[in-house]
């Protein structure tokens, strides 16, 4: 290594015997090491769907796949079934991946494209640290202002718009799916825009500078040269947002009203599957009905794997068809 | 960019350290009663797993606050060849929420007395029961009677396990409907069950307009609130009606938790209180000091003998009299047959083995439950739980006696 010319300043200078003895002692340990680590996160997550499913067993014995297709919970009875929370699971996760993409993906081109550096800054410096505020305490601003303040509009909406099943029904207070919905939106906003703003700003100044030199407007540019080729990452991020929306527990159980009933409205309230498991986890007696919390959690497991299944094969996708093009 | 970089690393610290000093100095102050509005079901919802995975008891009762862990190593070693009495021993507890804020105050006081902690866990009843049959804890604590199988469960385990009555609380009915004060709807159980089966789904409806006389009833929907998370709570109230209605035992029942035909469920007493509070048209049960904390206006219940009362102390204490308590006190006293009894409430039991397996603790415990019964009991009405009556101390002093250790009673009163 020392006879190589090009090699770094740095090692030239230290001596030659000690750089080359750290060097073979330190490979080994640190390359088993780090198989170590690695092993031990693949061992976790093996050992998580381990102890879900023998937890879940009494409820797996029982109910066998009707458990995600049966809509009751009724701890009295012993019959659980899945189905409004994962109804529910979804129908909020879509709402806030529905509000949250375009204000995301909006505010990521603004901070790249159109804005000085002087104020880009800042402005992500503030998108940052809303990420950082804990989930119970925007489920409290949900619960003290977002509440209160969606009713009305979940009337005037019910009003105008009450032939859509979606917006028909009774307004309880402005807790439910829509609510719900919100608060996820603000969750994963900061997440979707920071991945976003970084894809956007690696795309190469060459293919702005190409589609500009064409003659393309900013918006062409932007549409046609810029998201194309972020394309993949901008997916990623998406994903990684709805990843968290299925799991956020605390500020959704605050605000979606808790009821467990299978319904088209997006006023009426709900339940999701950690909001359900929360909710009933210290309370729930041994045997079936413990194994059916244990059950959702694995539902719960399994759709987010699921989602991360289809992300990969969108990235995969869309990269090829990227390449195929070029 | 670096500037703001540095902006955020030294303002997230501040903040780590700010969550850090916070949290230090709630931990060591005991727990006030209920005043909180929302840290409840935060700290009800997050303690269950860590406390389940790291119980060994030996380790909790070394951990809690240094000083106090030294007096009884040293006092053990001297008496037991004196007296029979051994000094006193830290013990553990785990159980409902519902009692916590009386529990703290009484282990705190009773501690100082002793020289000895007395760690109670305020996990959830259900929690409670499992930790206790798992024999992790010394004793339990439930404001529910433990179902047939959990009882089977625990008897293998450590043997029968004896119900002790603490004290009782009430639920209150409580609802919000703009320019109609406290204690100006009056309600029978029927009706109530009624309301919260759906059957009943507008306030002016007749059957409620019956009753009420000369309020004008708004034609408003009555919006259902129910506790979402497993509780005690919800216990007393299904019990309630169960008892007073058929369609409610045979469509619904009686436990923790049900299968609620009603619209929106609150996280723990401060979330049910917070929705009616700001739900016009609302109707929810809550703990009585909820009620009386958020200044919720509450109904009247008509009870057993035909007379309309509203959730009090002393109502609830006239529950358990005349009428005939079971030896080992596993009884709902909803709808009580006193005339002046309070429909819905209910005792909170401490659980305990009746065979303890530890000398000093078991002595430890008895004689704990034996102060909390008769000098404990004035430290409830501040906190709005109603002391027992005559009739159920009796019985607990005659469950307490029955504890023992080896085939010897364990208390010498």
């Amino acid at each position: 290594m020392n006879y190589d010319k090009s090699g770094t300043s740095q090692k030239s200078r230290l001596p030659a015997q000690l750089s080359d003895r750290h060097w073979r002692l330190g490979d080994p340990i640190f390359s088993n090491l780090t198989l170590f680590f690695a092993l031990v996160m693949a061992s976790l997550l093996i050992g998580f769907i381990i102890t879900l499913s023998t937890n879940a067993w009494p409820a797996i014995k029982q109910f066998g796949i009707h458990f995600i297709f049966n809509s009751t919970w009724d701890p009295v009875r012993e019959l659980f079934g899945a189905l409004p929370a994962i109804y529910g699971t979804l129908l909020c996760s879509a709402i806030g991946l529905l509000i949250a993409v375009p204000i995301s993906f909006g505010a990521a081109i603004f901070l790249v494209e159109m804005t000085p550096s002087w104020i880009s800054g800042p402005a992500s410096f503030l998108i940052e640290m809303l990420a950082a505020i804990p989930s119970v305490i925007i489920g409290l601003w949900g619960l003290f202002v977002l509440v209160p303040h969606i009713k009305p509009v979940e009337t005037w909406l019910g009003h105008y718009f009450g032939f859509l099943p979606i917006f028909k029904g009774t307004v309880f207070g402005g807790l439910g799916f829509l609510s719900a919905g919100i608060i996820l939106t603000f969750m994963i906003v900061p997440i979707i825009t920071a991945v976003s703003r970084d894809a956007i700003r690696a795309v190469p100044d060459t293919q702005r500078e190409a589609m500009l030199a064409l003659g393309a407007t900013r918006w062409e540019t932007i549409l046609r040269a810029v998201i194309p080729y972020c394309r993949s990452s901008l997916v990623g991020g998406v994903i990684l947002g709805l990843g968290r929306a299925l799991g956020e527990t605390m500020a959704v159980t605050m605000v979606i009203g808790n009821s467990y009933k299978l319904t088209a409205s997006l006023f009426s309230p709900g339940t999701t599957i950690a909001s359900k498991i929360a909710s009933e986890f210290a309370e729930a007696a041994e045997g079936v009905p413990m194994g059916s919390l244990v059950e959702l959690a694995l539902v719960l497991f399994g759709i987010t794997l699921l989602v991360n299944v289809i992300a990969r094969l969108l990235v995969w996708r869309l990269t090829s068809v990227k390449a195929a093009k070029e | 960019m670096k500037k703001f970089k540095w902006l955020t690393l030294s303002l997230s610290v501040i903040l780590l350290l700010a969550f850090g000093l916070m949290s230090c100095t709630s931990s060591n102050t005991t727990t006030p009663p209920p005043q909180t509005t929302t840290a409840p079901p935060t700290q009800t919802t997050t303690t269950p797993p860590t406390q389940t995975t790291t119980t060994p008891p030996t380790q909790t009762t070394t951990t809690p606050p240094t000083q106090t862990t030294t007096p009884p190593t040293q006092t053990t070693t001297t008496p037991p060849t004196v007296t029979p009495t051994l000094a006193p021993v830290n013990l553990n507890g785990a159980g409902g929420t519902f009692p916590a804020p009386l529990y703290t105050v009484w282990f705190s006081e009773y501690a100082k007395m002793i020289g000895a902690q007395i760690n109670y866990q305020a996990v959830g009843s259900g929690a409670g029961i499992n930790q206790i049959t798992a024999g992790t804890v010394d004793f339990g604590a439930s404001d529910a009677i433990m179902t047939a199988a959990q009882q089977s469960k625990a008897e293998a385990a450590g043997g029968p396990i004896l119900h002790i009555p603490m004290t009782s609380g009430a639920v209150a009915i409580v609802y919000n409907l703009p320019g109609i004060a406290s204690e100006q709807i009056k309600l029978t159980g029927d009706i109530l069950a009624k309301i919260y089966l759906k059957t009943i789904k507008f306030w002016n409806d007749p059957l409620i307009a019956a009753l009420n006389p000369g309020v004008t009833l708004p034609n408003s929907a009555i919006v259902v609130v129910h506790r979402s998370d497993g509780s005690g709570t919800t216990f007393i109230f299904t019990n309630y009606l169960s008892k007073v209605s058929q369609d409610w035992s045979t469509q619904v029942g009686n436990a923790t938790a049900v299968n609620w035909p009603g619209d929106i469920g609150g996280q723990g007493n401060a979330g049910v209180a917070g929705i009616v509070q700001k739900t016009v048209g609302a109707i929810g049960y809550v703990e009585l000091a909820y009620a009386e904390q958020n200044k919720l206006p509450w109904a009247l219940l008509k009870n057993a003998a035909g007379n309309y009362e509203a959730p009090s102390l002393a109502g609830t204490t006239k529950a358990s009299e005349g009428v005939t308590l079971p030896d080992d006190m596993k009884i709902m006293i909803t709808n009580s047959t006193n005339p002046d009894a309070y429909p819905i409430c209910g005792f909170t039991w401490i659980l305990a083995y009746q065979q303890q397996k530890d000398k000093a603790k078991g002595q430890t415990l008895v004689n704990m439950l034996w102060w909390a019964i008769h000098d404990g009991q004035q430290y409830g009405t501040t906190l709005d739980y109603a002391p027992l009556s005559a009739a159920a101390v009796t019985n607990a002093e005659n469950e307490i006696r029955s504890i023992t250790y080896q085939g010897q009673p364990l208390l010498n009163k």
